[in-house]
C-alpha cells in the first residue's frame, strides 16, 4: 500500500517475499529461515511498533550462512521518530538484511539497482580483489540504474563486518547493513545468543543540505556552545571567572570553539539501534545466566558512540572482525565504521539497557536485553558533553594562555619522547615520506605543535569517568601478525581541515588537489597519522589491513578503521599485498566527501 | 633578562640546527596530474569540488521615528566553490518613499588564507540620488576573536577614491539569543554634495541588535540603530536641510538560505 503510494518500482519478477533478498544456496527462503530461528540462536519477539515498515532489524542472524544472495537496491519510504525519507535501501529495510557468510567459501552477490541513479555496495573490511571492492571510480564504474552487478569473492576471514553504498551519499540515507562471517575453526566466542547491534542515525534532512548548511555556518547544528548564560558554571569549574575568561579568549583568538564535538548533532539526528529509535526499544532476549554475544557496528554517518550496559560487564573479544584477548570493560567508544564484539552474561531476571550516547551527548541510541519481550530497563542520564582542551589542539599539556616560551621548551621534551618512540625499533634506515608541518592556509586551520600518543586514552569525555573504558592499548590480537617484516618505508600524513570553511583533507589539501599514495605490491609500510584538527577522524583503508602499533608487539590488532584522536600521533603497519586502486579516507562521511580522501595505488 | 637572553640564544641555536638538518619534505600524496585514471571517469568523492549558493539578509528592518519609519536592508548572496565565488552585496535605506544609501557591489571573491577572502569588482550607487560607479577592491573575512570584518577600497569613474569598512560581532547570550554590535563607515577623498557625501569620514551606520534564532535561518530581532553623517558630510546635510543623524528603535528579521 505504502509502496504504491510512493510510486515504487514494481518488484522484479521472481520477487516472492516481503523482503527482496533470498538465499539460494541452501534453498532457504526468507519464510523458512524466519521459522527456523527457534534453533536457539535468537528467540525474539519484536515489540509491536518495531514492525513498522522500513526500519526493523531484529539483530538476529540468519540461521545458516549462505553463499548466494540477491540484493535489490530500491527506494523505500521510511518514517522514524516523525522523520520521513524516501531512502535508498536494500530489501526495503534500514538497516538492510544481515548477510551471514562462511569463511573459506566463495560468495556471489547479485546487486540489482532499481534506483534512478548509480549505486554501489562496498564490503567494509572484507579483503577482496580491488574490482570487487565497490568504490565507483576506483574499483569499477558503479552499478547503473536498472542493471545488476555480480560481486564474487572468496572469504579469507571471519568475524563481524558491514556493507554500505559508496555512491552519492546513499549511505548517509540508509543504504547499509551487517555482515557476519562464521569461522571455519570452532569459534572461541560462540555464545548461547548472538545479536548484531547496528548503531546509526536517522534524519529527514538530505546530506547535500546538511553540508550546504555547514558550508555557510560551521556550528549550524551545535546548540551547546559557551554563552553568557553558561559562564557562571564555567567559572565555577575553572576555579575563577578570570581563568574561565582566559580559556574562552584563547579559543576565540584561534577562531575555534572548545564545544566543537560533532559537526552534526541530535538537533536533527535520531540515534538508532538496529534501525529502532530509542522509544521503539529494540529487544534482545536472553535467559538469565546465558552468554550473549553482541556484535556492535557503528554504521553512522557522523557520530561516534559511547556504549555501555549499566549493570553488566562487557568482555570485548573482537575488534574490526579480528579476535582479541578478552578485555573486561564497562564502556567503550566506537568510531564510525568500527566494529566491536562483546560478550555479556546477564545473571538476573531483569531488563538491561544498552545505552549508546553520541559523543556530543545530544542524544542516544538505546535497546534492551530482556528476559521477556517488551521489557524496559532504566535509562541512565547522559554524561556531560566533552569540552576540547589544548591536548586536542596538539598543544600537549599546555594550559591555555601559557606563553610560546613554554611551548618551545616542551617542544624539546616532545622531540625526546619521539626519539624514544622510534628508538626501540632500531632498524635499518627507512625511507620516510614526511610532508613536514602542514601549512596554515585556506584548507588548514591548525598545526599540532606537540602531537601526543593518545592510544592509551579512551577519548575525550571518557577519561576518569569512574568506569573502565576501553582504549586502543588494550587491544591485543589472539595470534601474532602474519607479516613479521619491519616496514621499509614510513608515510606520514597530517589530518587537516578548516572548520570555518568546512574543508577537510590530508596535508592541507583536499582530495581533488592531491595525487595517489603509491605502494609497491608486497611492500611493508608504516602509516603515521598526525591529527592537526580538533576532532576525531576514523580513518579507513580499503582492501588492506591496518595493524595498529599500540605497544602489543607481534600481537598488534588488525583493524580496518582506526580512530585518530585530536592532537594525536599514531601509527600502523600495512602490507600492500593486493594490487589495485583502494580508497583511503575519514569515515565521517562529510569529511570524506569534502576532501579527507585519498586513492592508495598498489602496483 | 638573563632568562630571556638564554631563551633567545636557545631559539637561534635551535633554528641553526634546524637549518643544518634541512629536512627534505616529501608528501606521499603530492599532486601528480594524471596519475590516476578513474574508472568510468567517476570521481570517488564529489562534494570537495562542488559549488554552493547562499544568501543572507543581515538586516531587513524598520527604523521607527515619530516622523516616519525608514526601511533598511543589508545583505549579500554568493555562489561558487571553496576558492572562487561571485558575491553580490546590496544595501539601502528607504525613507519617505525615497531610496538613499543604495550601494550595490558585484565582486569576484578569492579565498587567500584560512579566514580571509580577496574581493574585487564593481560598485554602483543605485538609488534616487545621482548614480555613481566605482571599481572595488577589498578583503572580507574573520579577524581574530571571531570578529567579522570587511574593508573595501573604491575608485570612481571620476577619479575619486572611497572606502567602506564594516564589522560585527556575535555575543552569545544563550545558544539562540544573540547580541550583535555592528558598524559600517564610509570614507571619501572628495565631497559629493548631491549624494550627501563629504571628504574624509563621511557617514556611519551602526546598530546593536538582539536577535533570537527561532531556527538558524530565521531570527527576528530588536535593536537600536544610528545612521548619520560625519565631519564635512554633516555640514552638507545640514545645508541641504537634511537631518545629520538619528538614533532609531528598530525591528527586523535576519534570515538566510
Amino acid at each position: 500500500m505504502v509502496r504504491a503510494l510512493y510510486g515504487f518500482p514494481a518488484p522484479f519478477p521472481g520477487f516472492q517475499h516481503m523482503h527482496s533478498f533470498s538465499s539460494h544456496a541452501r534453498g532457504l527462503t526468507r519464510r523458512r529461515f524466519v521459522t527456523s530461528l527457534g534453533a536457539g540462536a535468537c528467540l525474539i519477539a519484536l515489540p509491536q511498533q518495531a514492525k513498522a515498515e522500513g526500519h526493523a532489524s531484529s539483530g538476529c542472524l540468519p540461521a545458516m550462512p549462505s553463499n548466494t544472495w540477491d540484493l535489490k537496491v530500491s527506494r523505500t519510504h521510511v518514517s522514524l521518530d516523525g522523520k520521513s525519507m524516501h531512502a535508498p535501501s536494500i530489501g526495503g529495510t534500514v538497516p538492510g538484511p544481515i548477510l551471514r557468510w562462511k569463511q573459506g567459501e566463495t560468495v556471489t552477490l547479485n546487486v540489482r539497482n532499481t534506483l534512478d541513479e548509480t549505486t554501489s555496495i562496498h564490503w567494509h573490511g572484507i579483503r577482496v580483489p580491488s574490482e570487487m571492492d565497490g568504490v565507483p571510480g576506483l574499483s569499477f564504474a558503479g552499478i547503473p540504474p536498472g542493471e545488476t552487478f555480480t560481486y564474487r569473492f572468496r572469504l579469507h576471514q571471519s568475524g563481524t563486518y558491514w556493507y554500505h553504498s559508496h555512491s552519492n551519499m546513499q549511505e548517509a540515507m540508509g543504504l547499509y547493513g551487517a555482515i557476519v562471517i562464521d569461522p571455519i575453526r570452532p569459534d572461541p566466542n560462540a555464545c548461547d545468543r548472538d545479536y548484531v547491534v547496528f548503531l546509526g542515525e536517522w534524519t529527514d534532512v538530505m546530506p547535500h543540505d546538511i553540508v550546504s548548511n555547514l558550508k555557510m555556518q560551521d556550528d549550524y547544528y551545535v546548540f551547546r556552545q559557551r554563552t553568557a548564560a553558561s559562564f557562571p558554571k564555567e567559572a565555577r569549574e575553572a576555579g575563577s571567572a578570570m581563568a574561565a575568561l582566559k580559556n574562552r579568549l584563547a579559543w576565540s583568538r584561534m577562531n575555534m570553539a572548545a564545544t566543537d564535538i560533532a559537526d552534526v548533532s541530535g538537533a536533527i539526528y535520531t540515534y538508532t539501534l538496529n534501525g529502532h529509535a530509542p522509544d521503539m526499544n529494540w529487544n534482545g532476549l536472553f535467559r538469565p545466566g546465558e552468554r550473549v554475544r553482541l556484535r556492535f557496528i557503528n554504521g553512522a554517518t557522523m557520530t561516534l558512540f559511547d556504549v555501555r550496559i549499566p549493570g553488566l560487564e562487557m568482555l570485548v573479544v573482537q575488534a574490526d572482525g579480528n579476535d582479541v584477548e578478552p578485555v573486561p570493560v564497562d564502556e567503550f567508544r566506537i568510531g564510525v565504521a568500527e566494529t566491536y564484539d562483546v560478550i555479556v552474561q546477564p545473571k538476573e531476571d531483569r531488563a538491561y539497557t544498552i545505552f549508546a550516547q553520541s559523543e556530543d551527548r545530544t542524544g542516544f541510541a538505546r535497546g534492551t536485553l530482556a528476559p521477556r519481550a517488551g521489557m524496559s530497563g532504566l535509562i541512565p542520564p547522559m554524561d556531560p558533553r566533552p569540552v576540547r582542551t589544548m591536548v586536542d589542539m596538539g598543544m600537549g599539556d599546555m594550559k591555555p594562555g601559557e606563553s610560546m616560551d613554554h611551548m618551545s621548551m616542551s617542544g624539546m621534551d616532545m622531540k625526546g619522547m619521539d626519539m624514544g618512540h622510534m628508538g626501540h625499533m632500531a632498524m635499518p634506515k627507512m625511507e620516510v615520506d614526511d610532508p613536514g608541518p602542514p601549512p596554515l592556509n585556506v584548507e588548514n586551520q591548525n598545526v599540532a605543535m606537540m602531537p601526543m600518543d593518545r592510544t592509551g586514552s579512551p577519548g575525550d569525555g571518557l577519561e576518569n569517568n569512574g568506569r573502565r573504558v576501553l582504549n586502543y592499548k588494550q587491544l591485543r590480537a589472539t595470534r601474532p601478525g602474519a607479516d613479521p617484516r619491519p616496514p621499509s618505508r614510513e608515510i606520514i600524513l597530517h589530518l587537516t581541515g578548516n572548520m570555518e570553511r568546512y574543508i577537510w583533507g590530508f596535508n592541507g589539501r583536499k582530495f581533488s588537489e592531491s595525487g595517489p599514495i603509491k605502494l609497491k605490491k608486497g611492500e611493508r609500510v608504516r602509516f603515521t597519522l598526525i591529527n592537526d584538527t580538533m576532532m576525531e577522524h576514523p580513518i579507513h583503508l580499503h582492501g588492506l589491513w591496518s595493524e595498529l602499533e599500540n605497544g602489543q608487539g607481534d600481537y598488534r590488532p588488525y583493524k580496518h578503521t582506526i580512530v585518530s584522536q585530536p592532537g594525536s600521533r599514531m601509527s600502523y603497519l600495512v602490507t600492500a599485498d593486493v594490487p589495485g586502486m583502494w580508497a583511503y579516507h575519514c569515515h565521517l562521511l562529510y569529511h570524506m566527501d569534502l576532501g579527507m580522501f585519498r586513492t592508495v595505488l598498489v602496483s | 633578562m638573563k632568562a630571556a637572553l638564554a631563551t633567545a640564544l636557545f631559539l637561534v641555536g635551535a633554528g641553526a640546527a634546524h637549518a643544518e638538518d634541512s629536512p627534505q619534505y616529501h608528501a606521499a600524496d603530492a599532486p601528480v596530474p594524471g596519475a590516476v585514471t578513474h574508472l568510468g571517469n567517476i570521481m570517488p568523492v564529489m562534494m570537495d569540488q562542488s559549488s554552493w549558493f547562499h544568501g543572507i539578509l543581515e538586516q531587513a528592518e524598520g527604523r521607527y521615528a515619530p516622523s516616519g519609519t525608514d526601511f533598511r536592508w543589508d545583505g549579500e548572496v554568493w555562489y561558487g566553490t571553496d576558492y572562487d565565488r561571485l558575491w553580490i552585496k546590496s544595501e539601502g535605506t528607504l525613507e519617505k518613499g525615497r531610496l538613499s544609501d543604495g550601494q550595490q557591489d558585484i565582486l569576484y571573491s578569492r579565498a587567500i588564507s584560512t579566514y580571509w577572502n580577496l574581493q574585487g569588482g564593481v560598485r554602483v550607487d543605485l538609488d534616487d540620488g545621482p548614480t555613481r560607479t566605482w571599481g572595488a577592491f577589498g578583503i572580507q573575512g574573520l579577524a581574530l576573536y571571531q570578529f567579522e570584518f570587511q574593508a573595501t577600497g573604491y575608485v570612481s569613474d571620476r577619479g575619486r577614491f572611497g572606502a567602506r569598512v564594516e564589522g560585527s560581532y556575535d555575543f552569545l547570550l544563550t545558544n539562540r539569543l544573540i547580541l550583535q554590535p555592528q558598524a559600517e563607515f564610509n570614507l571619501y577623498t572628495k565631497s559629493d554634495p548631491s549624494r550627501l557625501a563629504g571628504a574624509g569620514l563621511s557617514d556611519v551606520d551602526a546598530g546593536l541588535r538582539l536577535r533570537y534564532e527561532l531556527w538558524r535561518k530565521f531570527a527576528p530581532y530588536v535593536g537600536v540603530t544610528y545612521s548619520g553623517h560625519l565631519t564635512q558630510a554633516r555640514r552638507i546635510a545640514r545645508d541641504q536641510g537634511e537631518k545629520p543623524g538619528s538614533v532609531r528603535f528598530s525591528l527586523g528579521i535576519r534570515s538566510w538560505f
